[in-house]
């Protein structure tokens, strides 16, 4: 059993049950599925510094979500450190030429080390990447009040054309940085 | 697009925020359940790799694509059934969603591809973000204080940027 659940989830198995959290939090207290509310609520406790948007009650809003970021961080760690899949991604063929002529070689973990390590902190590519990229997630799913969670699924799944519109500006966006920014960066 | 951040249309997080106290409401601990199944989720069908990104943003693969659409699928069939069954939260509320103001959408425009461009580099959403930390790869700890300066920023800039 443990041996199954330790091998990578196939997607007609992942997307349901993340699917399946929409109505779960919904039936359990009329909250709806979106993860980047977390950041937001984060910035609140910690500097709200006069800052209309982040001057609410945000233990009252955001509780729960915390409750749920506390969750996914435990998730990730047995996901990640107890039933840590046995061998690399299986990645595209495509894919995997594709990124050796950007120049990474080393395809053998979640992310490629390569980039996502302490010490490339402190080249361009790696700060660009963490730090840069990091920013971005923030300020655009604070911007566009939502992300993959919140938009792409809990939106679309309730017809929502904003969240149409978002989840179209998030394509758009990763599009031109997979194939303009990442061979201009690499 | 307004001087006055007070002037911009009510978001459903303000409504949310608006909303009088539910009461006691239900324990954390089952968001923090359905928390950990999320980022167990995340972690074994490698939807927080940045390689699975890579190939998604090159359509090499269908995995993502096949994530994102059964979870859409799903969610929505949930929903229209919890609507058909005038479905009651555990604490007895008829169950809504608020929909979204789009005006004229800057807002999802701009920040929708501000966050690509953040999702590509980073190889991650915010909830991965998290994910990734919990499984051990704790350079993303400094991804997700980047990202909370830069919803930090998005609040001090806000009442100048275009929303609707």
């Amino acid at each position: 059993m443990l041996e199954i659940l330790a091998r990578p989830w196939p997607w007609y198995v992942a997307g349901p049950l993340i699917g399946l959290l929409v109505p779960a939090l919904l039936l359990l207290g009329n909250r709806q599925f979106g993860f980047s509310s977390n950041l937001r609520h984060l910035c609140a406790a910690v500097a709200p510094r006069g800052i209309d948007f982040l001057r609410y009650d945000w233990k009252r809003a955001g509780s729960w979500n915390l409750a749920f970021l506390a969750g996914t961080l435990c998730g990730g760690f047995v996901g990640g450190r107890l039933l840590g899949s046995p061998g690399p991604v299986a990645l595209a063929p495509q894919t995997q030429a594709a990124l050796a002529h950007l120049g990474l070689h080393d395809l053998s973990g979640l992310v490629p080390r390569e980039i996502f390590s302490w010490a490339s902190l402190l080249t361009l590519r790696g700060a660009l990447s963490i730090l840069g990229g990091g920013l971005l997630v923030g300020f655009g799913t604070a911007y566009a009040g939502g992300c993959t969670s919140g938009h792409a699924i809990s939106g679309l799944a309730s017809f929502d054309r904003a969240s149409l519109v978002a989840v179209l500006g998030f394509f758009a966006g990763g599009l031109l940085c997979t194939h303009f920014i990442l061979p201009l960066l690499f | 697009m307004t001087a006055d951040s007070s002037a911009l249309p009510v978001s459903p997080e303000q409504a949310d925020e608006q909303a009088p106290p539910r009461g006691r409401g239900p324990s954390l601990v089952w968001y923090f359940v359905l928390g950990s199944l999320f980022g167990l989720v995340l972690i074994k069908s490698e939807v927080v790799s940045w390689f699975r990104i890579q190939e998604m943003f090159r359509f090499q693969s269908f995995h993502m694509f096949g994530v994102l659409a059964t979870a859409i699928a799903v969610a929505a069939l949930a929903l229209a059934l919890l609507k058909r069954l005038g479905a009651l939260t555990r604490g007895g509320e008829p169950i809504s969603v608020a929909p979204k103001i789009l005006g004229r959408g800057y807002r999802y425009v701009i920040g929708g591809v501000l966050f690509g461009v953040g999702w590509v580099l980073t190889g991650a959403c915010p909830g991965p973000l998290f994910a990734l930390l919990g499984g051990g790869a704790t350079v993303y700890a400094a991804a997700i204080l980047a990202a909370l300066a830069g919803t930090w920023l998005y609040g001090a800039l806000r009442s100048r940027l275009p929303h609707y």
